[in-house]
């Protein structure tokens, strides 16, 4: 079978320090009505649903129910649920119609980081016998990782912090970012660090926030969409989860994924869900973009990182991108785990 | 206050589990281990010595029985430094995290380095265990680690043959937990000592307590009072005892359709014996005393009978 899929429709809602309710229901109604109006679809017209969100953050079981009511579940859908960034539910929607079991979908992440303690809380994705007992937090694994890169000679503090700088000025045309404004590195290496090598700005805010993608087949998206952005390639793959047994610096598991993605040399502009900076400059060399590659145009993870949405968000600003006629061929890379442990990369293109 | 105004409600909500889990035969070995005061690497295939152990060759995928002795010394390979330790973090003053590759070893093990001051931190440092003073087959039986290259010197590990299966370790986290605002104005009503529905603008259900609809996935936007009284829609008889338990069983837990709601409420039947609660069964709310009424559903004791005529099925037929 040779079906297409394209994203016909994208809707976010702005991060924010602290949002809204622990449920999420609340935040995802507007941003399912946007998305699906993006794509001129009826809530009734979606075949196919499938979110990504965590108990851990929400703090109890089968969290992800409650926000099925956004989404009008009587009479019964079609729906799956992705413990992990919606990016992943996008791929599992993305393969269901590729099957051919549904012309369309809706994808959507929704989190509230602001209720517990997120570096705290990401603990509990780490191996449970040797490793989460010891209560290792998200921040102190990223500067071991930042360490190993540093050591190696790879990238510098300051390359750290011109990725912020850039990432920031982004941001200011973003609506939805939770950090933005013009700054300097010199400024920005003078500010002490949080968890040493890494400084505030190289850490991504803990923010709130929810994200809602459409996706089609064919002449369905073609019908939808005057410019629908075509899934070219699509792929994901995962390192051991044990720290140690993985060279922190690689990231293979990315390398593996652009690779089986066929993502192409000649990109337009790439969108990079890395929530701290020296994972983009790890990702950019994992991935293989040129200096001809435009990072982030979004301002990125770093400045707006809602946990189980901000990888779907990378997916749909690079649609965007695409649907608004900015840019012709583009790529979305999201992760998952501690130190880039897991890793999904897309290919999007105007036309066929 | 006025109640349509007011910020949401939001409280602190703390939830804590002990995780109990089998160990296996590697991770077994590894946590007897290290209740002896000895670590233990698995050796794969290609000759490397994995600590903590693999379960699995990752290259033939075969199971890893080759486990060795390794060194309670090592060299740092990466680290950070943590000013402000967070709860059930191995130490509670400024420590270090590292990688680190005890001698031995292929691979580096993550853990906690005691070295007073981040000054004294440095990729190459060589460290040795710590042992706690009472190892029980954990990975906490490693304390930390300290700067320093021979052995730390423990008393013997009192003998002990028994191998350790399992471990358990306790995990508590901390929320804050916040109500939209339409559960703000329910649970505040119920403060007054009122039950509030609230009506679906677009299929005009009356939902107590309220949600966004699940048929249209649209938020309730009108308010309407119900009646604290209303019909046994379905139950249960609870015969089972468990943890934390209020009522003695057997008990009853229903769904009571409130007259004026569309869609019914669970709560407790109480004031006629188990058997005689029926489908159609008319109920009346009893109320706590008012001085003890807050923004809680359990201002409500429970439902018990109404002494009305019971309700034609037809009237509830929708609701279930």
């Amino acid at each position: 079978m040779n079906r297409r899929v394209a994203v016909i429709g994208f809707a976010q809602s702005p991060c924010l320090s602290e949002a809204g309710t622990t449920s999420g229901v609340e935040t995802l109604v507007p941003v399912l009505r946007d998305a699906l109006a993006g794509a001129g679809l009826h809530r009734r017209e979606v075949d196919f649903w499938c979110s990504g969100s965590s108990d851990y953050l929400a703090g109890r079981a089968f969290s992800f129910v409650n926000a099925v009511d956004a989404i009008g579940a009587f009479p019964p859908i079609c729906e799956s649920h992705v413990e992990m960034d919606a990016a992943w539910a996008f791929y599992e929607a993305y393969v269901k119609i590729l099957a051919g079991e549904a012309e369309t979908a809706l994808v959507y992440g929704f989190g509230k980081s602001s209720a517990g303690r997120l570096r705290r809380v990401l603990a509990l994705q780490l191996d449970p016998y040797a490793t989460a007992p010891l209560w290792p937090d998200s921040v102190s694994i990223a500067a071991l990782q930042a360490r190993l890169a540093l050591d190696a000679g790879i990238l510098s503090e300051r390359d750290m912090a011109e990725v912020a700088v850039r990432s920031r000025a982004d941001a200011a045309t973003n609506p939805y970012a939770q950090v933005a404004g013009e700054t300097t590195a010199e400024r920005l290496l003078a500010e002490p660090y949080l968890a040493d090598p890494l400084r505030v700005h190289d850490c991504a805010p803990v923010g709130d926030g929810a994200a809602a993608l459409v996706l089609a087949a064919d002449d369905r998206a073609r019908r939808q969409h005057e410019r629908p952005a075509w899934i070219t390639g699509a792929a994901h793959r995962i390192d051991p989860q044990t720290l140690g047994e993985r060279d922190l610096t690689a990231v293979p598991s990315a390398t593996a994924a652009a690779a089986a993605a066929e993502l192409p040399a000649d990109l337009d502009a790439a969108e990079l869900h890395a929530p701290f900076t020296h994972q983009e400059l790890l990702l950019r060399t994992a991935l293989g973009l040129g200096d001809g590659v435009r990072i982030n145009p979004s301002g990125g993870a770093l400045c707006g990182n809602p946990m189980f949405s901000a990888g779907l968000n990378r997916i749909g600003a690079a649609a965007t991108l695409v649907m608004s006629g900015q840019a012709g061929r583009v790529a979305a890379h999201a992760t998952s785990g501690p130190a880039l442990q897991q890793n999904l990369v897309c290919v999007l293109e105007a036309g066929r | 206050m006025d109640i349509a105004q007011a910020p949401p409600l939001s409280a602190p909500m703390d939830i804590a589990f002990d995780y109990t889990r089998s160990l296996g035969p590697v991770l077994g070995r590894f946590m007897t281990g290290l209740r002896d005061r000895r670590v233990y690497g698995g050796r794969t295939s290609d000759g490397r010595v994995h600590v903590p152990p693999l379960e699995y060759d990752p290259l033939t995928h075969a199971p890893v029985t080759d486990l060795v002795e390794v060194s309670p010394t090592g060299t740092v390979v990466s680290w950070s430094w943590m000013s402000r330790p967070l709860e059930g973090q191995p130490l509670d003053l400024p420590f270090g995290w590292a990688l680190i590759r005890l001698d031995g070893a292929d691979t580096a093990l993550l853990h906690a380095v005691d070295a007073g001051d981040p000054g004294r931190m440095r990729t190459g440092m060589r460290v040795r265990i710590r042992w706690a003073a009472e190892p029980v087959g954990h990975i906490r039986d490693i304390a930390c680690f300290e700067p320093g290259d021979t052995p730390f010197s423990a008393s013997p590990a009192a003998a002990a043959s028994t191998p350790v299966t399992t471990m358990t370790t306790p995990i508590r986290l901390h929320y804050r937990h916040t109500t939209s605002a339409e559960e703000s104005r329910y649970l505040r009503a119920l403060a007054e000592g009122r039950l509030l529905g609230q009506r679906c603008p677009v299929c005009r259900k009356v939902y107590v307590p309220p949600r966004v609809c699940p048929a249209d996935g649209v938020p309730p936007d009108e308010e309407v009072a119900v009646a604290d009284r209303g019909t046994v829609t379905t139950f249960c008889v609870v015969n089972v005892p468990f943890a934390g338990q209020r009522l003695d069983p057997p008990y009853v837990v229903a769904q009571v359709l409130l007259d004026g709601a569309d869609i019914p409420l669970p709560h407790l039947i109480v004031g006629c014996p188990a058997e005689e609660v029926r489908m159609g069964m008319r109920v009346a709310a009893v109320w706590r005393e008012p001085e003890r009424w807050s923004t809680t559903p359990e201002n409500i004791a429970h439902f018990a009978p109404a002494g009305e005529p019971d309700a034609p099925y037809e009237s509830y037929a929708d609701h279930l």
